[in-house]
């Protein structure tokens, strides 16, 4: 291992420090001239100063191939930092990658300056930046990929939590009407919220009505049986509405036993089975002209 | 050694369970329990489980029991206040607790007491009655 | 698979119960798993914890935080040198008690994790891994 190669890159970037950092920013700023909404050209100062303030060292420790070892981790730390907050703002993948990527024009002109009569030591000069800049460039492409799908994961589970409201039907009555295809993971979360549904409004009776779905098969008729079992314990009612006659004979065949548990064909039925229940009877006065 | 706290509420009981019960506290309050309902000449119990956070199978098999052990001193039981996560948890473990009333929260488990215990009166005096 | 925190607790009275129950719930809180997952897997830690402690009395709970690339777990290994099991599938099944229980506990856990496994051999002990993942 040659031992003087190591430090040029080091020495350039102290000798040259804040002429790089002017051409960085410039070429940060030529590439994400459509961004300007997302970050200020002082904040991005502020993001490339402080890079720097961890590159350089990084740099000077003399290992300029392996960024996981402990010199390079306040650089990755913070690289991983801006990737995040780059993701969760909006920016592209590429838009973020050019963080580090837009160094390297200021870094090789500055190497040419100082190495411009080696052609030799230049190559490899410029070849060492390369490669590194390179897996610091990927680096932030990974970390950018995970806090996308951390964000993609949350707006799943906040769209879950919009396709399984609860409505009041009336004092102590509520209804969760169901729509689509019910896999393990939805019902699992409809199940959840209906129950604390059912604490949170000091409801006796809930009704899930599953009109809306097309299909029942074992696993989703379980979930519904263990749903109402679940209501029971807490000394609540839960019923089934909406059971389509293609639906009824499926449950038949697959062997589904319904038990004790209260079915009713309509959301309607169910409404009314509940107001017996809790005590309401409905009279019938002239309407109003 | 602590011992939880039953508390006279008229005619009924009220045990609020509130702290991460080892077994032999459980015990300890079946004990307490049963006495305490002889002793008042309770006519109801209210098992308060709002706090707990957690239902095995020991803790399920003593409200079981307790609540048997009310039924066969002459009074009414009833559980109040199960968390819907413990009682998604029972349901996945099987506990059956067939033989356990319960009630969303104490308002609706004194209401649930009333009825039970006007219910059973008012048999009582129809028998009485009829003799 | 890694382990990141780890921690074990002896299971010699129905207290270390108790603690092993708090020790599980704390982590999970502290990973922010759901709570739904945090009863279901307290649960079953209680239910194998009581098993050890009234079936051997010699045994410990040893809690381990996994991380794999994409996801973290909790496990929980409980071993002892008690008695064992002589028939494991027979165990399994619910409402089949060799004690004073419902017969729940290993059935019943199993359903309430994501991973079961269980080793035991008459004489010698028994060992049961559970894992939730989030």
């Amino acid at each position: 291992m040659t031992t003087t190669t190591p430090n040029r890159i080091a020495d350039v970037l102290a000798r040259h420090e804040q002429p790089i950092l002017e051409d960085w920013l410039r070429e940060q700023l030529a590439a994400l001239s459509a961004r300007q909404d997302l970050i200020s050209e002082v904040d991005l100062r502020r993001q490339s100063t402080e890079f720097l303030t961890h590159f350089t060292p990084a740099c000077r420790t003399g290992n300029l191939t392996d960024i996981t070892t402990p010199e390079w981790k306040p650089g990755c730390d913070f690289l991983g930092d801006v990737s995040r907050s780059r993701a969760i703002q909006g920016f592209s993948p590429s838009e973020t990658a050019t963080f580090v990527f837009s160094l390297k024009q200021p870094l090789f002109s500055r190497l040419r300056q100082e190495l411009g009569t080696d052609a030799a030591a230049l190559a490899e000069e410029m070849w060492s930046a390369t490669v590194l800049l390179d897996k610091l460039g990927l680096y932030t492409t990974e970390v950018y990929q995970k806090a996308r799908e951390e964000v993609i994961k949350r707006q799943q589970i906040e769209m879950l939590e919009l396709s399984t409201p609860v409505v009041k039907l009336w004092d102590g009555i509520i209804a969760l009407p169901l729509i689509g295809t019910l896999d393990s993971g939805r019902t699992n979360v409809m199940m959840e919220n209906l129950l604390q549904n059912i604490v949170a409004t000091g409801s006796s009776i809930a009704i899930v009505d599953i009109t809306g779905v097309p299909t029942v098969d074992t696993l989703v008729a379980q979930y519904l049986l263990k749903t109402v079992s679940a209501a029971r314990l807490m000394g609540a009612e839960c019923i089934i509405s909406g059971i389509r006659p293609q639906i009824a004979q499926t449950m038949v065949h697959l062997g589904v036993e319904f038990g004790n548990v209260v079915t009713k064909a309509s959301l309607a039925d169910a409404l009314a089975y509940a107001f017996r229940q809790i005590g309401c009877s409905i009279t019938k006065s002239a309407p109003r002209a | 050694m602590e011992r939880i706290p039953i508390l006279k509420v008229g005619e009924f009981l009220l045990v609020s369970i509130q702290v991460d019960m080892h077994d032999r506290l459980a015990l300890s309050l079946q004990d307490d329990l049963t006495a305490q309902v002889v002793a008042a000449r309770a006519k109801g119990v209210l098992i308060d489980i709002s706090s707990l956070d957690m239902v095995d199978s020991f803790i399920g098999r003593m409200l079981g029991n307790m609540a048997a052990m009310t039924s066969a001193l002459g009074a009414e039981a009833v559980v109040v206040g199960m968390q819907p996560a413990v009682a998604i948890t029972i349901v996945e473990l099987g506990l059956a607790l067939t033989n356990v009333r319960t009630a969303l929260n104490v308002d609706k488990g004194m209401a649930l007491l009333q009825t039970l215990v006007h219910e059973s009166s008012v048999i009582d005096s129809h028998e009485f009655h009829e003799k | 698979m890694n382990s990141t925190k780890s921690k074990t607790l002896a299971l010699r009275s129905c207290e270390d119960i108790v603690h092993v129950r708090q020790a599980v719930r704390a982590w999970m809180v502290e990973r922010q798993f759901s709570l739904v997952d945090q009863t279901k897997m307290v649960t079953a830690a209680s239910e194998l914890a009581r098993n050890s402690v009234d079936y051997a009395g010699d045994g410990t709970a040893q809690i381990d935080l996994l991380e794999e690339c994409d996801r973290i777990g909790i496990r929980v290994l409980i071993e002892d040198y008690g008695p064992g099991i002589a028939n494991i599938e027979q165990a399994m099944t619910d409402g089949f008690s060799s004690g004073q229980g419902m017969g729940l506990g290993l059935g019943g856990s199993k359903r309430l994790v994501d991973d079961f496994e269980i080793w035991s051999e008459p004489g010698k002990g028994t060992r049961v891994s559970i894992t939730r993942w989030k």
